[in-house]
């Protein structure tokens, strides 16, 4: 065993204190029948082995392409800082802070991260983490069931895909009511969300609602009318829950300023490494009025017996290991040290270098527009966007391969995303920020413009 | 001392000055946002900290020099498995073609990392004695949940629609009976036998028709093997329910015992547990879910496939209809995934065997040296497995010191407390794991320190119970904090804001 510390002597010593003659006495108590079949493992692997078979892995992946793919993650500049702080151990080999006394810096972390979250969102609760933004969503739909004491929630289709599954597969287990909310189909608001259909089926006596989901800005990069879906929501008794993204918070309209009961979203874009999904950080956030339906951990301000000030976990009796079956939620790990990477990223760029980022991604993204609209690869949606957008291509899917093959990640195959959304077949929804550069986005454009240059036919061999 | 820093830190939005940092992002042109409505622009900048890096550094340094972690000293948490984090892990996880790699990106750039992870799965596979494994849980709750719901599915999907309750023994965590009812199913608890495995009439009694599965964590709460458990799984099986093992002791039984293999339909997996993923302070984890034959079809999508040539690719979506869905976006925590798979490749069949003897070994060494000194009850007999239960009962009613005055005591000996008050079916309890990868002279200064208390709760009780004594913080008001909570720092009304300079 590599990290082991035993010599032969130290084992002898401890099983004859234990008083038994070898180690398998002190599993006697595993009945002979149940005993377990050898393990069929490879025999232990040398670390200096071990390192080039994982740099053999990741190199493997192609990660050297210009990549325009965002779809609910996203690159964005990290400053070294970051990933400095999080590799000292005493940040990411510490446990939950059970016993605070010896735990300040990761209660004083996780408080001073729920206030950032509470800046960036406007609302004054924000729980210590989810497991991203997904569970978060799914958590906070489930909040507006608990507050509301009503169980049907009505989803816009505007929000990402496996946000929509995610709350699908939460609500099927409780024996909760998901609705779905379409996209206006044509017009200026087309791809946003229907605020007649939601309109209609607030009022449709099928079961009161008990919660309104839209994403700001929504999976096809679309700003939606969140102040009138909200007021809507809240002319039927339901709450409103924005999924947002936390970058564009610097310079979109946050969840408190629309009336938002509820913020869920993303945190990845706060600093935190793509890495294929995760870990990320689920952010949730509420209204004081709903402080004891969140679920998750949460950091409030005391002092101890000499008048300090502290920090400590509170509000404890949402939580499972008190409530057990009635609690808020059966969460206990969370991601603590991805809520620490936001704050320290937070930190070091400050209002004006989010600002930035966002503002920036914004001028990335119409140089994009602009570079494909001239190619003949129009936008399919006529509406504001702030950093992604879906483009019309014919063909897509072979194109987005034939690009591959060139080194481009073309954004994302929307036909192979949302195959129930027939609106945007034969499109690619496609992203810039602030480290998309120009030379990306001319080699995007010179390509797909000779590949889709001949009336939208794709070179033969392309699509392989 | 117990932690490195002594002294409590300001914080970020007070070290803030107006004006102070940036420089990090080039600046965009001052008509960037023109082409947003107006009304859906943020009219109030968010009030965030201003600050230079390295004051943001110092900040985080120092605070980091307040918590007590692994990388400075023993952990004894029980049900935590607090063992070293490898650091090769974390030089793993940080190549950069495992972190720049996108989630969405097409499987043919994804081969590397597809490889490993469907390599680790066939690793869980072999280790749980299970057919297959979901790698898509976030932790070991959101497993649980995954599990749960794939047992609710099963029974639906033969028209079984009676089977609403769940059987959890009084022992388990919070998250068994917490992930019943978020499955829509309701709990029944267990009470425990004398020996503190399941008690089997009562087991029998709760047992029935509407019974959609029992939730039993094995070795117990209480670091006992549940030798009942071939009846268990027998009586479940001949009931038509289906039964859960919560994995959060699989320490203890590598090589030894496989859940999969003794009958078990279904077992998360705490990565951060039981394959030294770190705890991050409380996150991140990985709760990989393992099934049998049974719960096969259910599995989260998307799953990672084999194809006949070698390759590797992702479900398409709606590709397995039969799927409970998904529990989260994208694949899983792939980053924490690549440190699990690190350990266990430099373990391998021998090492993750010595992983569970000597974890094993330390705990029946340290409750033998408590036993011995004949100062705290240990109400369970015979050899424990990973962990084990000592109490401070008898203590307390000669002493008025509790448990929770002992595990504070113990920080100024330089220790982290042990779990304390669970499980709540023992008094003053302290459930103590000592795990695999702390020496002799860890586990004998840890034992000293407890019999050291033990005696000073007799001499001088007062020492005890105003413990800890030199933290950088005595015992805090947490009823004042629960009472009226504060949480969220507020900038004071003046506003320090600058605006951009653009």
């Amino acid at each position: 065993m590599p990290y082991g510390p035993h010599t032969p002597a130290d084992r002898e010593r401890m099983l004859a204190t234990i008083g038994v003659s070898g180690i398998d006495e002190l599993f006697a108590d595993i009945p002979a029948p149940l005993r377990a079949s050898p393990l069929r493992l490879d025999p232990p692997e040398p670390e200096q082995t071990l390192a080039r078979r994982l740099e053999g892995l990741a190199d493997r992946n192609r990660t050297d392409l210009a990549s325009f793919l965002g779809a609910g993650a996203y690159r964005h500049w990290s400053p070294a800082a970051v990933d400095q702080i999080l590799l000292r151990g005493e940040w990411y080999t510490a446990y939950t802070p059970y016993q605070p006394e010896v735990s300040q810096g990761t209660l004083q972390s996780i408080y001073e991260y729920e206030s950032l979250i509470a800046e960036l969102v406007g609302l004054d609760v924000v729980s210590a983490s989810h497991y991203d933004g997904a569970a978060a969503t799914a958590e906070g739909a489930l909040m507006t069931c608990r507050a509301t004491r009503r169980e049907r929630i009505l989803v816009s289709r505007g929000i990402h895909p496996h946000y929509r599954a995610v709350v699908e597969t939460y609500f099927a287990g409780a024996g909760l009511r998901v609705d779905e909310i379409p996209l206006v189909a044509a017009g200026p608001a087309a791809g946003t969300t229907d605020l007649e259909a939601l309109s209609a089926m607030l009022a449709d006596g099928t079961g009161p609602v008990a919660g309104v989901l839209v994403a700001q800005p929504s999976f096809y990069g679309l700003l939606e009318p969140m102040a009138e879906a909200t007021a809507m929501a809240h002319r039927a008794g339901a709450l409103s829950v924005a999924v947002v993204e936390p970058v564009s918070l610097a310079v979109l309209a946050p969840p408190g300023a629309y009336g938002a009961d509820i913020a869920a979203g993303e945190g990845q874009p706060l600093g935190i490494p793509l890495q294929y999904g995760g870990p990320y950080l689920g952010i949730l956030a509420c209204t004081d009025a709903l402080v004891r339906q969140i679920p998750g951990r949460l950091v409030g301000m005391t002092t101890d017996l000499d008048g300090q000030r502290a920090f400590v976990m509170t509000l404890q009796a949402r939580e499972q290991h008190i409530r057990r079956e009635k609690a808020a939620s059966n969460i206990c790990t969370n991601q603590a040290l991805l809520a620490l990477a936001a704050s320290v990223w937070l930190a070091t760029l400050g209002p004006h270098g989010l600002r930035d980022v966002a503002a920036l991604g914004a001028v990335r993204a119409a140089e994009l527009e602009a570079a494909l609209g001239a190619i003949g690869a129009p936008r399919l949606h006529p509406g504001a966007y702030l950093n992604e957008f879906a483009v019309r291509v014919p063909n897509a899917r072979a194109v987005h391969r034939a690009l591959l093959d060139r080194g481009i990640l073309a954004g994302l195959v929307l036909a192979d995303a949302v195959p129930d959304e027939p609106s945007v077949a034969d499109a690619l929804l496609v992203c810039a920020t602030e480290v998309t550069t120009s030379e990306e986005i001319a080699a995007l454009a010179g390509v797909l413009g000779a590949l889709i240059g001949g009336g939208g036919r794709v070179p033969a061999g392309a699509a392989r | 001392m117990t932690v490195a820093g002594s002294r409590l830190q300001p914080t970020l939005f007070e070290r803030s000055r107006p004006g102070r940092g940036g420089g990090k992002i080039p600046h965009p042109p001052p008509d960037a946002l023109d082409r947003i409505p107006a009304a859906q622009r943020r009219e109030v900048p968010a009030g965030l900290p201003e600050l230079n890096e390295p004051e943001v550094v110092r900040h985080y340094v120092n605070l980091s020099q307040l918590n007590y972690a692994i990388d400075t000293g023993f952990y004894p948490l029980g049900s935590c498995t607090m063992k070293w984090n490898p650091k090769l892990n974390e030089w793993a996880a940080r190549l950069p073609g495992f972190t720049e790699l996108h989630p969405m990106a097409p499987d043919a750039v994804a081969q590397g990392t597809l490889q490993l992870l469907w390599e680790l799965e066939q690793i869980l596979c072999e280790v749980s004695g299970m057919r297959a494994v979901t790698l898509q849980p976030a932790a070991g709750a959101h497993g649980e949940l995954t599990g749960i719901l794939m047992i609710r599915a099963y029974h639906e999907g033969r028209g079984d629609l009676g089977r609403t309750e769940v059987l959890v023994p009084d022992s388990a965590h919070g998250t068994n009976p917490a992930t019943a009812t978020m499955a829509g199913l309701r709990t029944v608890s267990l009470p425990a036998a004398p020996d503190g495995g399941v008690d089997l009439d009562a087991f029998r009694a709760a047992l029935g028709p509407q019974t959609a599965a029992i939730m039993i964590t094995n070795p117990s709460t209480l670091g006992m093997f549940e030798s009942r458990i071939g009846e268990l799984l027998d009586l479940v099986h001949g009931a038509g329910a289906l039964a859960y093992m919560d994995g959060a002791n699989l320490n203890a039984i590598l090589g030894r015992f496989k859940p999969g293999e003794a009958g078990f339909d279904v077992m998360h997996i705490n990565t951060h547990k039981t394959f030294s993923t770190p705890h991050g302070g409380g996150g991140p984890g990985a709760g990989p879910v393992g099934v049998g034959e049974k719960l096969l079809p259910f599995l989260p999508a998307p799953r990672v496939l084999r194809e006949p040539d070698g390759s590797f690719r992702i479900e398409a979506v709606g590709e397995r209809p039969s799927s409970i869905g998904r529990m989260r976006s994208f694949v899983g925590s792939t980053g924490v995934l690549v440190r699990a798979f690190a350990y266990l490749r430099t373990h391998g069949d021998s090492g993750l065997r010595e992983v569970t003897d000597d974890a094993v070994l330390a705990a029946n060494y340290l409750k033998a040296r408590l036993a011995a000194s004949g100062l705290y009850d240990i109400p369970f007999e015979g050899p424990c497995k990973h962990e084990f239960i000592a109490s401070a009962s008898s203590i307390k009613k000669r002493t008025g010191v509790r448990t929770l005055d002992i595990a504070k005591r113990l920080l100024d000996h330089g220790f982290h407390a042990p779990t304390i008050y669970f499980p709540l079916t023992v008094d003053e309890a302290m459930l103590i794991e000592p795990t695999e990868t702390e020496s002799i002279e860890t586990l004998d200064a840890f034992a000293d320190a407890l019999i050291t208390i033990a005696r000073e709760a007799e001499s001088d009780p007062d020492m005890v119970t105003s413990a800890p004594h030199t933290a950088p913080t005595k015992r805090l008001d947490e009823a004042g904090a629960a009472r009226n909570p504060n949480l969220r720092w507020r900038a004071a009304a003046t506003g320090s804001w600058t605006p951009c300079p653009d």
